[in-house]
């Protein structure tokens, strides 16, 4: 039988590389469950007219104020109770978890699109760019979110679209600072100057020689941001400034709940803990990402 | 050293001037604000009056300069909701603002330190289970949830706490609390692997065979280093914290500059605005420029650099 490097591999018993990476992978607790958990949170929000029969926004006045099913007194069909407008709770929760859900893709979409465009420009070609960027950050860095978010979105008017934007315009800071560093690392690698030897021009350089090495990065990066878009938005909504009733988001639920959490503490628990479920998930995720992409962590 | 100072200090004053700049061009996003001023009965000729009176009428540059003229002297401006200069309204309230950030970040250091330094010295030990467990769940708990959670617990239930107000130092007790659970995951996990890195050192070794104590190793040798880096977090993190106390003020109902924030946004009184906007990343560059000195006067590498 001819000896062929894998056959060698087979008999020295080493594991393929797709074999070391899906143990890296399974092997990671934290990344396992955070993979888990965002894939049941998508789930519930993808399939949320199928799993309850309830509209979010209809009212039942009748009905106001039924306790969860764990609570005595509670109602079948409203496993999660009502809320002051007699609204079915659990349908709110899942439709609440696609606004969730899109405000942290599309803000993580827009600011990765800026900061990285930044960032590898900066890295990229050094010198005047790079300083202006770097200045840009600082700017950036300067300004209070949380304030500059609300001022803003009071300005323009609380609606899904105004708040993706301005979250997308301001969360773009991380994005710059780590594509920056990841490009410098690799700008002057033998490839990179092999693509420029041969001729290659700019854009092909930056889109086939360097971002395919950095990706894993902007990757971490974005799923991070993800979860700072969500927990950002829950909170403008909370204080009255992100989207606005009767949308429902999760900090708004969590804003209306508090008038009444003195003797209803659930309804201030319910959306608190779906919200901490969805940012720890995709939190581990990032982490576990790039405890398992980081180079020093391959061998 | 003194090249790095001025060139820094160059830097912090070009930032400082673009953040006026982008706060003052909220104004102008807002629409008019003289129809806000005169409110909805007003006529024509009232507007046009209000305009004049605020100088809304002369060039965008003309009136930020004269802003920031005004700034550089203490002078925000009046504010429309309180009728009063907003220099004297942002004084009275800064006070409670830099109390709980100066408590929120000394919660932070003084838990996030200890617990890394542990959670470096027994790897994967139950300690540092611990400490991961609990940096991974201050990362991704709301801080405006963990507040209603605490007054549930603490005010509600058990009654030992007052919910809101500041008039006493139990009032500042969940405050600091939130605030500070919510820098210390970062200090603390850049503290364990500070130590990590540390402890691996040939200095640490030689320490170690010339017979040192392991308290003397640690605390003498290894802390010293590692805390190099978590000093510029934690300015970094008080420069965020102060920024986003308006969320845990608006909670606690604690008067201070963040729910004065919250207050005049809601209210649309824009030079209020404007001026803690101004202020609030003022602070930041300050403890970012602080910070950088010290680590460049305790580190060379960085002032050549």
């Amino acid at each position: 039988m001819a000896r062929t490097i894998e056959t060698v591999a087979e008999e020295l018993r080493i594991p393929s590389p797709a074999a070391q990476l899906r143990k890296r992978v399974f092997g990671h607790y934290g990344l396992v469950f955070g993979l888990c958990a965002l894939a049941i949170v998508v789930a519930l929000a993808v399939f949320a007219p199928l799993l309850t029969p309830h509209d979010p926004y209809a009212q039942d006045l009748m009905g106001r104020m039924k306790p969860p099913f764990w609570m005595a007194g509670s109602d079948p069909s409203h496993l999660l109770g009502t809320d002051y407008l007699g609204r079915d709770y659990l349908a709110r929760l899942l439709y609440g978890a696609r606004i969730s859900l899109a405000i942290g893709l599309f803000a993580a979409l827009i600011s990765g699109l800026i900061g990285t465009a930044m960032g590898v420009a900066a890295g990229y070609f050094g010198g005047r760019v790079d300083l202006v960027v770097t200045f840009l950050i600082n700017v950036r860095l300067a300004m209070p979110v949380v304030l500059v978010a609300l001022a803003v979105v009071a300005i323009l008017g609380g609606s899904l679209q105004v708040v993706v934007c301005v979250l997308g315009l301001l969360l773009w800071d991380r994005f710059a600072v780590v594509m920056r560093s990841s490009v410098l690392q690799v700008r002057d690698l033998e490839y990179v100057n092999a693509a420029r030897a041969i001729g290659c021009s700019t854009r092909r350089i930056i889109l086939r020689e360097i971002m395919p090495n950095v990706v894993n990065n902007l990757i971490v990066v974005a799923t991070l941001e993800m979860a700072h878009a969500i927990l950002l938005e829950a909170a403008l909504s909370f204080l009255g400034l992100g989207v606005q009733p009767p949308t429902p988001s999760w900090g708004l639920m969590i804003s209306e709940g508090k008038q009444m959490m003195l003797f209803e503490p659930w309804l201030i628990a319910i959306p608190g803990v779906a919200l901490f479920v969805l940012v720890l998930a995709i939190n581990l995720l990032g982490d576990g990402l790039r405890d398992v992409t980081a180079p020093e962590n391959r061998g | 050293m003194l090249m790095f100072t001025l060139k820094r200090l160059g830097l912090a004053i070009l930032v400082t001037f673009t953040v006026s700049l982008l706060s003052f061009s909220l104004l102008f996003m807002a629409g008019d604000p003289a129809s806000a001023i005169a409110g909805e009965n007003a006529t024509a000729t009232d507007i046009e009056a209000i305009r004049a009176l605020y100088g809304f009428d002369r060039p965008f540059l003309v009136q930020y300069a004269d802003w920031l003229f005004g700034a550089l002297s203490g002078d925000f401006g009046q504010s429309y909701y309180f009728k009063m200069p907003v220099s004297t309204l942002i004084a009275e309230r800064l006070s409670t603002t830099m109390l709980l950030g100066v408590c929120g970040i000394s919660f932070a250091l003084l838990t996030a330190i200890p617990l890394g330094v542990a959670a470096a010295m027994r790897p994967n030990s139950l300690i540092d289970r611990t400490a991961l467990f609990l940096s991974v769940m201050g990362q991704a708990m709301p801080s405006f949830w963990f507040g209603l959670v605490l007054i549930v617990v603490f005010s509600i239930q058990l009654g030992w706490l007052p919910p809101s107000g500041s008039s006493t130092w139990r009032h500042f007790i969940m405050p600091t609390v939130v605030l500070g659970y919510y820098a210390m995951p970062a200090i603390m996990r850049l503290t364990r692997a500070g130590m990590l890195e540390v402890l691996n050192a040939d200095y640490i070794r030689t320490a170690r065979a010339k017979g040192a104590s392991e308290t003397r190793v640690m605390f003498k040798h290894a802390l010293r280093n590692a805390v190099v880096p978590v000093v510029s977090l934690a300015a970094v993190q008080m420069g965020f914290m102060l920024g986003g106390s308006i969320v845990v003020e608006s909670i606690f109902a604690l008067h201070g500059a963040g729910y004065l924030a919250w207050e005049s946004i809601g209210r649309n009184d824009l030079p209020t605005v404007q001026a803690l906007i101004l202020i609030f990343s003022l602070f930041y560059i300050v403890f970012t420029f602080l910070s950088d000195l010290v680590n460049a006067w305790l580190d060379p590498r960085i002032r050549v650099g």
